[in-house]
């Protein structure tokens, strides 16, 4: 399935739009879900870093990009990937070490990256992918493109040098380019009140001259509203915009996670919050889905993670030995 | 022929203004390249020439500048990236090593990093510890980066032009001291490309072979050039780039010669040099050997400032001279 969902707009705006969300939201939270299971199963080896509970970002921000828009993305960035329309069947793929998984088995869960969809890679270092995409904005504007480029990372990110060396580059430069922090609260076991001295991530943003925005990161239509904002302002030429998505993860940082710095009632509190249910209230309540309708989508998503992993699962293994051939792209006669 | 003599710094200036002119995708970014000219003065004139969105100054920020220059790479364009001294790479480092070098190979070949980063390296100047450093090694222990070290003018310029060419990350070590000189050699007009991975063999001789780095090239051949005339003839081989390696013509060499001796700025202990020596231990030329292999590479210390402390610290001709005796003397 290649899906080319993108540039569907507001997620209240029509009955397909409205879909759109809750399916991409659903396809994420059952991957993850999937991961897990998988996981458990001992059928994925490494590691595992879940983004259940904060779907509602990287669907809301990726349903105002259009698929040539570039995104970076971070070690947690499965939801990324979908919501900006990777293939199911080659993620899944990729994390059973598949030959036909994105990276050929060389990368894993935290490297996918899919050129089709725009997405220049998930990122094993903690705010690798933020010059990178100011760099993918610098080469929308030299080649006026009119292209957009939008790295997401976590609020631990936001203490790396990269994010500062970016977003100033981003900010002198007025590149068409949004910073995009999912703030999860914790940095593995770093609370944000420990690792911030200010209350609120998108202060940041007048350090270097940019707006920043606080957005419910778990309402995925507030979360398009402040995206669309952003990537008018950044397609204008008007420069970079800083926004800051308050969510949370469920789930714990990676497997190794006992979750000793955080409460059972703080996660419960979350999982009250969830954006899918608050989604398919309020699509039903504006008469843009049928709660028949929002049982079926959930169903479908289910389906297309099912159909995944059994095609996955059957597909070939990668094979070491073309290792050595793959460092180098070949250098064209 | 061309009779041209250029130094290292017009060279590479000459081979960034063909590349700029050939492909509108190829800019160079760097902390004052642009009015300033860059911090050696290679850049030059080209802020005026091509102007300031193709000759981009930065701020002082190495890692948001090579991530930027990896970013764009990705997209379409060919970055060349000045960095002021090779000693700051260590700020980009994540960049340069976890991002470019991995990034066709981890994402299965989906996307790849023609990008270029040239960074004036090594001891000479009196700037002491933070930027005088030789980082050969450094670069060339990480899979999925070129390195290019040119030691003279022509080279450097072919060199460069491969290197613009070349659809992966490559790092352009150039040697400080050389840029202000001219070569031995014309620089040819035109864009003629030299391949990476393609040693030369600078001169021809049966007695021993040396192997040298940059810099080390030249002190080299000074030394040849003076043993020749007292009958000791030596074969000089610069590598030109370090990855990838070409040892071929090494073997032949001391196939031949029967005597190596190898020649690097950077220090002793894990150095780049050692790759050669533990190559050529594995080869069937090895048997060839009739003397130990002499080594001679900068002292295990940080690069002091003293000029009689800093010309200590790294190999010079006259130690290259009595190296080169004693091997052929002693080993017969």
């Amino acid at each position: 399935m290649s899906a080319n969902p993108l540039l569907m707009g507001h997620p209240l705006a029509s009955t397909e739009n409205a879909r759109h969300a809750l399916l991409y939201m659903c396809r994420i939270r059952k991957f993850e879900e999937a991961v897990e299971d998988l996981f458990g199963r001992g059928m994925m080896h490494g590691t595992m870093h879940l983004s259940i509970g904060q779907e509602a970002s990287p669907t809301g921000m990726c349903m105002a990009l259009t698929i040539q828009d570039q995104i970076t993305s971070t070690h947690r960035g499965h939801g990324h990937c979908i919501a900006k329309g990777a293939d199911l069947t080659r993620m899944i793929a990729e994390l059973l070490g598949k030959e036909i998984g994105y990276c050929g088995g060389r990368g894993g869960s935290m490297h996918i990256a899919d050129v089709e969809t725009g997405n220049l890679g998930a990122n094993g270092v903690v705010g690798g992918g933020i010059p990178i995409a100011a760099g993918a904005a610098l080469a929308s504007k030299m080649m006026k493109k009119g292209t957009v480029a939008v790295s997401f990372f976590g609020d631990g990110a936001m203490n790396e040098g990269a994010f500062h060396e970016a977003a100033n580059l981003a900010a002198i430069w007025k590149l068409p380019m949004i910073l995009f922090c999912e703030n999860n609260k914790y940095g593995m076991s770093s609370s944000t009140e420990k690792a911030f001295a200010i209350d609120n991530l998108a202060d940041r943003g007048k350090g270097y001259g940019i707006p920043g925005v606080n957005v419910n990161g778990n309402d995925v239509v507030e979360v398009y509203e402040a995206a669309q904002i952003a990537v008018d302002r950044a397609r204008k030429g008007e420069g970079p915009t800083l926004i800051v998505a308050e969510t949370y993860r469920w789930k714990g940082h990676s497997r190794s996670d006992k979750n000793l710095y955080r409460t059972k009632e703080e996660i419960e509190e979350w999982r009250l919050l969830d954006p899918i249910p608050k989604f398919i209230a309020r699509a039903i309540k504006q008469k843009k889905l049928t709660q028949e309708q929002c049982d079926g989508i959930q169903q479908e998503a289910t389906d297309a993670i099912v159909a995944a992993v059994n095609e996955a699962v059957k597909a070939k293994a990668a094979d070491p030995a073309g290792l050595l051939d793959a460092v180098f792209k070949k250098v064209s006669a | 022929m061309s009779d041209r003599m250029l130094t290292m710094a017009e060279a590479v200036r000459e081979a960034m203004s063909i590349a700029f002119d050939e492909r509108p995708e190829v800019f160079l970014l760097g902390e004052d390249v642009g009015i300033y000219g860059g911090a050696f003065g290679v850049s030059g004139d080209m802020y005026h020439r091509y102007g300031s969105e193709r000759v981009l100054d930065t701020p002082i920020a190495e890692l948001g500048i090579v991530g930027a220059a990896v970013g764009a790479a990705l997209s379409g364009m060919r970055p060349i990236v000045e960095i002021q001294f090779s000693d700051f790479t260590a700020q980009a480092m994540d960049q340069i090593a976890n991002q470019a070098a991995k990034i066709h190979f981890m994402l299965g070949g989906a996307l790849h990093v023609p990008m270029v980063l040239r960074t004036p390296q090594g001891s000479g100047t009196g700037a002491a510890a933070q930027h005088s450093q030789n980082l050969e090694p450094w670069f060339a222990s990480v899979p999925g980066l070129k390195v290019v070290v040119p030691s003279n003018p022509a080279d450097a310029k072919g060199l460069l032009l491969a290197s613009i060419d070349d659809p992966n990350p490559v790092i352009f070590l150039e040697h400080k001291l050389l840029y202000k000189i001219p070569g031995r050699d014309p620089v040819p007009e035109g864009a003629e490309r030299i391949p990476l991975g393609v040693a030369k063999v600078v001169r021809e001789g049966k007695d021993l072979t040396i192997v040298a780095t940059g810099i080390m090239v030249n002190k080299s051949y000074e030394v040849c050039e003076k043993l020749a005339a007292e009958g000791i003839s030596i074969t000089l081989i610069d590598p030109r780039t370090i990855s990838p390696l070409d040892m071929q013509p090494v073997y032949e060499s001391v196939e031949k010669t029967g005597r190596l001796m190898v020649v690097q700025e950077g220090p002793a202990h894990a150095g780049f040099i050692n790759e050669v020596i533990a190559q050529m231990a594995g080869s069937s030329s090895f048997g060839s050997l009739i003397a130990p292999i002499k080594r001679l590479a900068g002292m295990n210390i940080p690069i002091p400032y003293a000029p009689q402390l800093e010309k200590a610290a790294v190999p010079q001709i006259e130690d290259i001279e009595a190296a080169a005796r004693e091997i052929v003397k002693n080993w017969r």
